[in-house]
């Protein structure tokens, strides 16, 4: 075993060494990526095989840590220095820099029959509605986990489907109650997973103007909960009032069995199965309320850049890519849900965890219009960390709930103006 | 002072003792005095809080996952000692389950949740025992995991970053030495136009904090072609302030008579620069060393800006891509840590008489 | 009993290797430069010794100009220009726009009234921590300096000891706190019974931390400093004292702080620097939380920059920063000028 993965490690570095002096007529691609869990080894081991197939192309991962991904991509990008592809979140800071695909792709209606409008809107300029610029390379949605053998011991019956939050986090307290659970609910540091909460229970953040509205009853009571719960200690104190500055996830407290209920989405699916053994854990559908039951879509895309010097293979690589056969491939060995709406429809065979994965995917079309629009905004990622600072501030009590929704309003506007100036 | 042997100091005796006595003994005479025990006291207990952080990151990077956020901490690594049931795909973990009726007896814990673990006898599988997590401890053993190091060094190409790191420490570190000395001695030992003004802004641009001017700094080395080069990571931050600051204090204590009587025998002003100052200024050159090499091998944000490009990758660039959106491997991040910690450490090690005495006599004059 | 001879002669046979080794170092490290020689004795011939020294400053000035100053001063146009580009060409002027928005407060006791209430809050943060941790800093360096600089046994043992935090990289150092305060972490289960105490999670404990390891982290650095400035102190003055009836704590009063005041000026203004730019350690270590109560001015700085793109609002708080941080140095060293003087050589 050790024999073997020194051997790895010299051939690994040998290639990378062997990149320097690559024959001339091999044009290699740099793709900027980064990693959750194994999607990198996924997605090398397929582009092997495509590499195999098309030996004139060789494709290179260059792998940066999440956190500093779009900044260094912003600055790559603006001096003209950008990869020729990325995995990427951030989609709207780069819009205008993309490489159009749609007539150098095989067949662009295969894009725009099979992947969501929103997601491929998302990457267009303003005045733009036919631009395909890349496709989700892996789509996620937010869901509620329960912890099933906690339930089971604490005898009591998960809910169903009608449901609401607080109902969930009542019973989930009961369950922590009776089994000597610490914690009754978690809930993942960050304004996506917020939107999510929220949104079911009647918030509404855009407005007939098209631009954002905070102070909506459903808002002040989803804040209200999560701050009533983090002041009664149902919640782990160090998510949301532990630390600053960022994302934290609750992931650690549920695979621990210290959580009978908790909030994140499908993207653990591969990670839950992985490491949880001590008891069994089940996906749930998204809590009803005042409004529809709905998760927040997410996930990554592929763009290209348009600085690309070799448009004809980045085409040749998105079309294998995003090709039923891989993106069923892909989606099968990171447990990931695809974003291709053919294989939503048709549905896959997950080796593992397959039932929570199959209420995974009929959570994908009740996804509302209001999560897609609110998730693949421009000011999606102004808004979503405002709201997550802003209620940490009021849940470690610096701030009055009414001064958090005035301090958001006043900055989404003012993201939202200087937008409108500089176009 | 002309006399000669001082009257004995006054005793302790006539004295405060404790803290005014520590404070001011210089010289000790033969005996153990309770300003001693109070030194030494404090200096074992500040070791003790200086280095077993340290040394409890070097363990925790031999603990799986698991581990690293249980319950209970250890500062050893352990694991579970399990045992192979019939019937059971993996080893299960053994504990030692005390009964209300005070009998005691090892068993292999099937699962658990919440406060029941479902247990059998390893003897007699078959009987499900349910437990009170209360009444049992695992029972475990020493165990050093490597599996860390092997996880981590075999998801990324481990000696390509090394190589990188290597080469970017070692050539920024000699750049910086040459550029700082020379600069140094110009500015210490030669009246010119304009000597004062530049060490003024030199040291003035230290009141801006660094990660400001990353972003128009790249900008600078994106224009002048040197991204994704190793040359973009090496000359950029050469000309550190801090060293010549460093190193001109120093040099401002080598009398100037020096120069003048190399001077008489016809040396070159270059040649008094390598042949007499570089010399001199050892102590101080070993210094910026250490320190060029601590910053130079623990640069994360200006590699990661300045190079996109996997084979170009130093290692802290490579051991942060375990942080994800998502999620983090924190037990890779550990083993990363502590084998990027080595090679300073090993330097520190080689450098610790210099730099001790060499801090010693910079910083100061 | 206690006999030292054997401490300092290993010492001094261990220089003779270590001076043997920095000897070819250095002229490995000349060897190239001696080949200039021919040349520069022809520089020198033609404009004269004195402005030879342009000659040795152009290396490190050109470096410098380029790289540091230059991406300064383009910093500097950011916080007069407005809008989301990096591209220097592509930024609107706003004028000082960022700098009042940066200023403003309807109300200046609260800093929620103010435009940018997070850079108010990041000051005061700023400021609480700096009076503490430079006041622990030199206080405990002190006090170690002291300690290190008595007849003491494995001197040198201690001395590295102390140093070695100062080796890690923020990251490392904020890493292995993180694990230790965690609420499952060593220091809860060696300390609490049943709920752990807050240690990240209380905006007072929270500072507590921080500015305690901020202080683990660089009080070596200071220690070493004023230990040097210790063993610079004339013996015979402390002879002359002790005959003259000074007992150990006027002696230390009236000799040892009146002599070292040069040293802890230079660590003053050094840790003052420092800690008010404080910030890649804090931010792995609490990420400003909780809440805001750890936040200081360089992450509000950062994050405007690097998260929200307001490129024009981080350089002007970063040239306030500055401004503030160059008026209390001309302060400090005015104050002090005497005893600087002698550094001017």
């Amino acid at each position: 075993m050790n024999k073997k993965a020194l051997a790895g490690l010299f051939i690994a570095s040998s290639l990378a060494l062997a990149g320097f002096v690559q024959a001339q007529d091999v044009t290699e691609l740099r793709l900027t990526w980064y990693n959750d869990g194994n999607e990198g080894e996924v997605l090398r081991s397929l582009l092997d095989t495509f590499e195999a197939n098309n030996p004139d192309i060789r494709v290179v991962v260059d792998t940066l840590p999440y956190a500093d991904l779009h900044t260094t991509l912003q600055a790559q990008v603006e001096a003209g220095d950008a990869p020729d592809l990325a995995r990427i979140n951030d989609v709207a800071r780069f819009a205008g820099n993309y490489l159009p695909l749609n007539d150098i792709v095989a067949d662009a209606d295969y894009y725009t029959t099979n992947f969501p409008e929103a997601v491929l809107a998302s990457l267009r300029t303003a005045d733009d509605t036919t631009g395909i610029y890349g496709f989700p390379l892996q789509f996620s949605v937010t869901v509620p986990f329960i912890n099933r053998t906690l339930w089971d011991q604490a005898g009591i019956e998960p809910l169903g489907p009608d449901a609401t939050w607080p109902e969930w986090v009542a019973a989930s307290e009961e369950v922590a109650a009776a089994t000597g659970t610490p914690y009754a609910f978690a809930i993942d540091r960050t304004g996506h997973r917020f939107w999510g909460f929220s949104l079911v229970q009647g918030a509404d953040y855009i407005n007939e103007e098209g631009g954002f509205t905070i102070d909506t009853p459903g808002f002040r009571a989803a804040a209200q909960e999560l701050i009533d719960y983090n002041a009664a200690g149902l919640i782990p104190a160090d998510v949301w009032a532990g630390s600053g500055g960022g994302y934290v996830a609750a992931t650690e407290y549920f695979i621990n069995g210290q959580v009978p209920l908790y909030y994140a989405g499908t993207w653990q699916i591969g990670n839950f199965t992985n490491n949880i053994s001590a008891f069994d854990w089940e996906l749930i559908p998204n809590p009803a309320g005042e409004a529809q039951s709905t998760g927040i879509p997410g996930g990554s895309l592929l763009v290209s850049f348009a600085s690309t010097e070799h448009p004809a293979e980045v085409a040749r690589l998105v079309d294998y890519l995003s090709s039923t056969e891989v993106v069923r491939e892909f989606s099968e060995r990171t447990l990931f849900l695809p974003g291709h709406l053919g294989l939503i429809e048709e549905g896959i065979d997950y080796p593992s965890s397959a039932e929570a994965l199959s209420v995974a995917l009929t959570e994908i079309p009740k996804i509302s219009e209001e999560a897609y629009a609110l998730q693949y905004s421009p000011f999606t990622f102004v808004l979503n960390p405002e709201i997550r600072d802003r209620l940490s501030q009021v849940i470690v009590g610096e701030i009055s709930l009414d001064e958090a929704i005035v301090l958001i309003q006043e900055r989404i506007d003012q993201a939202v103006a200087e937008a409108a100036a500089a176009a | 002072m002309t006399t000669s042997a001082p009257p004995a100091p006054r005793t302790a005796a006539h004295s405060p003792r404790g803290i005014s006595g520590f404070l001011t003994r210089l010289q000790g005479g033969n005996r153990f005095t309770p300003s001693d025990t109070l030194t030494y006291l404090y200096l074992i207990g500040g070791t003790l809080v200086m280095s077993v952080p340290v040394l409890w990151l070097v363990m925790s990077s031999f603990k799986p996952l698991s581990d690293l956020y249980s319950d209970e901490q250890t500062f050893l690594p352990y694991r579970t000692q399990t045992i192979a049931v019939a019937g059971y795909e993996r080893p299960l973990d053994l504990y030692e389950v005390t009964f209300e009726d005070g009998t005691a007896q090892t068993l292999a814990e099937v699962s658990r949740v919440g406060i029941v673990a479902r247990m059998i006898d390893p003897a007699a599988p078959e009987t499900i025992i349910e437990v009170n997590i209360n009444q049992r401890a695992a029972l475990r053993e020493i165990y050093f995991a490597f599996d860390n190091y092997t996880g981590a060094i075999t998801q990324f190409p481990f000696l390509t970053y090394l190589g990188n790191s290597v080469v970017v420490t070692v050539g920024a570190t000699m750049l910086t030495l040459i550029c700082n000395s020379m600069a140094a001695f110009g500015l210490s030992k030669y009246r010119f136009r304009g000597r004062n003004a530049l060490f003024l802004v030199m040291l003035s641009t230290l009141l801006v904090p660094v990660s400001v001017i990353l972003i128009p700094a790249f900008l600078v080395v994106s224009q002048l072609n040197l991204t994704n080069t190793l040359l973009g990571l090496i000359i950029p931050g050469a000309a550190t302030p801090t060293g010549v600051f460093l190193l001109r204090q120093y040099m401002l204590t080598i009398p100037d008579e020096l120069l003048d009587a190399a001077r008489v025998d016809g040396a070159s002003e270059w040649r008094i620069f390598w042949q007499i100052i570089l010399p001199l200024a050892r102590p101080a050159l070993a210094v910026l060393t250490i320190f060029s090499f601590m910053w130079r091998w623990n640069d994360f944000l200006w590699p990661l800006i300045v190079t996109s490009r996997t084979e170009l990758f130093t290692l802290p660039v490579g051991l942060n891509a375990f942080q994800g959106d998502l999620t983090t491997q924190w037990n890779f991040i550990l083993a990363m840590t502590v084998l990027t910690m080595l090679p300073i450490t090993v330097v520190f090690a080689l450098l610790q008489r210099f730099i001790t005495s060499g801090i010693a006599t910079t910083g100061i004059k | 009993m206690t006999d030292f001879s054997t401490v300092s002669e290993s010492t001094f046979e261990e220089r003779s290797f270590w001076d043997r080794l920095g000897a070819f170092i250095i002229s490995v490290l000349v060897l190239p430069l001696a080949l200039l020689d021919g040349l520069l004795s022809r520089l020198q011939a033609r404009i004269g010794i004195q402005r030879m020294g342009y000659w040795f400053i152009l290396p490190n000035l050109l470096i410098f100009g380029t790289f540091i100053l230059l991406p300064m001063l383009l910093n500097f146009y950011y916080g007069f220009t407005g809008g989301t580009s990096i591209l220097p060409q592509n930024r609107t002027w706003v004028g000082t726009e960022n700098l009042s928005a940066l200023l403003t407060c309807e109300d200046y006791t609260r800093p929620l009234t103010c435009t940018e209430d997070l850079f108010w809050r990041g000051a005061a943060n700023t400021v609480r921590f700096v009076v503490i941790e430079v006041t622990a800093i030199i206080l405990l360096s002190l006090v170690t300096a002291v300690a290190l600089n008595r007849r003491i046994r494995a001197r040198g043992f201690f001395r590295s000891v102390f140093f070695y935090p100062v080796l890690l990289s923020p990251v490392v150092v904020a890493l292995i706190w993180k694990w230790i305060l965690q609420p499952q972490g060593v220091l809860n289960s060696l300390l609490a019974d049943g709920r752990p105490i807050p240690f990240l999670t209380n905006a007072d404990w929270a500072m507590f931390w921080v500015i305690v390891v901020h202080v683990w982290a660089q009080m070596g650095f200071y220690t070493l400093i004023l230990l040097a400035g210790l063993q610079a102190i004339p013996k015979d003055l402390y002879e002359a004292a002790s005959m003259d009836g000074a007992n150990e704590w006027s002696r230390f009063w009236h000799i040892t702080l009146p002599l070292l005041r040069p040293t802890m000026l230079v660590v003053l203004v050094l840790t003052l620097i420092r800690s008010v730019q404080v910030f890649d350690l804090a931010f792995v270590f609490t990420g400003g939380g909780p809440g805001t109560a750890t936040q200081f001015l360089v992450q509000f700085i950062f994050q405007s920059a690097f998260d929200d793109r307001r490129f024009g609002i981080a350089a002007g708080a970063s040239l306030l920063l500055a401004g503030t941080l160059l008026v209390f140095t001309i302060i400090q060293l005015r104050v002090n000028r005497s005893s600087l003087d002698n550094g001017e050589g």
